[in-house]
């Protein structure tokens, strides 16, 4: 059961920025659907709810998503439910069901860093760009796999490109968590070749990219393609899979993923 | 904690621990539609409106509701009556357990969805689980409630 001792209702970022590094201990809660499965007492919960961070806007150049955007919202919005082949979309809608995806947040989940999230495999591959209220501007590999730090995820930004962009996974049911899930685009400057839930945090085959980037899309480097991906990643065991299960599907979700991008080209 | 906010349209006051969750609140103030199936998230069991759109009440802060309109199944009677209906022509329903957060995503999908087809609504529903009655009675039902034939 989860028990807060101390929830404060910030007034600005400010105001829950400077709680979070003066209070040991205190966390900035998101939608909580993955907190409340744990048995925790936080002494100080910082609530961001009241700070208007739950909008989807777009500029000339890029797409804005606020932090306590919920997955629901960001799936049917009109700009982000369609762009990009719908990849958001298919990343999202298998993920429990309709009234989960209205509590669990963008920031929260990024903010978690959580190994098995199909959201930020996709946004992997659309060069998502995070907006910190101390940092600024952090791109979301180096966030993934640099050092945690105490700061507030403001917003994400996106790409307004017209990159074509597909997703695949493989779940033991439709709503489970995924096994292994994959996010492939083609952008005008080469391509993304991201696998998630290895189970590490999703991460970019360079070696699969390298490979598309010098000999196109067809049949035959697609499927070359999910081999260096295979071999290039590191895969983990967890209850879910062992690694070799997974290196095996790995190629599998890759090919059908950049099909999809090639079909759709 | 204590907050200000409306149910099935009525002003309430809710005094609340601060990491209370919406369905113990509910509950603990005689909402007993409301149930607790899995408390992981997953059932749909505990399925309410928060300003018309479902969410999973065992999910959502009690904190959080300040100011909003819920609404739980004892704020839409007519209407999931009727549905109740179509569900027992159809043999859907049995232990009745999870009868309330289903009606309630049921009747959501009412709202939001135009003619959906199979797939749409199976999608739409895959949050709340059955274990004892099937789907393919529910399925029935919702066509002939939604008049898709």
């Amino acid at each position: 059961m989860l028990q807060i001792d101390n929830f404060v209702y910030a007034s600005s970022l400010d105001h829950a920025y400077n709680i979070l590094i003066s209070t040991p201990g205190s966390v900035i809660l998101g939608g909580c659907g993955y907190l409340k499965l744990g048995d925790r007492t936080l002494c100080t919960a910082i609530d961001l709810s009241k700070l208007k961070l739950d909008y989807i806007t777009e500029t000339a150049a890029t797409i804005e998503v606020g932090a306590m955007t919920s997955f629901r919202a960001l799936e049917s919005g009109t700009l982000t439910g369609s762009l990009w082949n719908g990849v958001i979309r298919s990343a999202l809608e298998n993920i429990v069901g309709v009234q989960f995806r209205a509590t669990v947040t963008v920031g929260g989940t990024i903010s978690g860093r959580y190994p098995f999230s199909d959201l930020i495999t996709t946004l992997l591959a659309l060069d998502a760009e995070l907006y910190f209220h101390e940092r600024g501007l952090v791109k979301l590999n180096n966030f993934l796999h640099g050092k945690p730090a105490k700061d507030i995820l403001e917003k994400i930004i996106l790409p307004k490109d017209r990159r074509l962009a597909a997703y695949s996974s493989i779940r033991k049911t439709r709503t489970d968590y995924a096994v292994l899930n994959c996010a492939v685009a083609q952008t005008d400057d080469g391509y993304r070749i991201v696998v998630g839930s290895r189970p590490g945090r999703a991460a970019r085959s360079e070696s699969a990219e390298q490979h598309l980037n010098n000999h196109g899309l067809n049949d035959h480097t697609i499927s070359e393609a999910g081999r260096l991906a295979a071999n290039s990643l590191k895969f983990g065991d967890n209850p879910r899979g062992s690694s070799l299960y997974r290196q095996s599907v790995c190629p599998v979700l890759v090919r059908r993923a950049l099909q999809e991008v090639m079909h759709a080209a | 904690m204590q907050l200000e906010t409306r149910i099935n349209g009525l002003a309430v006051t809710l005094d609340f621990r601060a990491g209370e969750f919406l369905s113990q609140t509910l509950r603990r103030y005689g909402y007993l539609s409301v149930k607790q199936g899995c408390d992981t998230g997953s059932c749909g069991l505990c399925t309410i409106w928060l300003n018309g759109c479902p969410v999973l009440s065992c999910s959502t802060l009690t904190a959080r509701v300040g100011q909003q309109d819920i609404t739980t199944i004892e704020g839409v009677q007519k209407e999931a009556e009727s549905f109740a209906n179509f569900m027992v022509a159809e043999g859907a329903e049995q232990c009745g357990f999870c009868a309330p957060g289903f009606t309630m995503t049921v009747l959501a999908m009412k709202r939001e969805l135009q003619s959906p087809t199979e797939a749409a609504i199976n999608h739409y529903l895959a949050g709340n689980l059955c274990r004892c009655s099937g789907y393919k009675g529910q399925m029935r039902a919702i066509k002939n409630f939604m008049g898709i034939y």
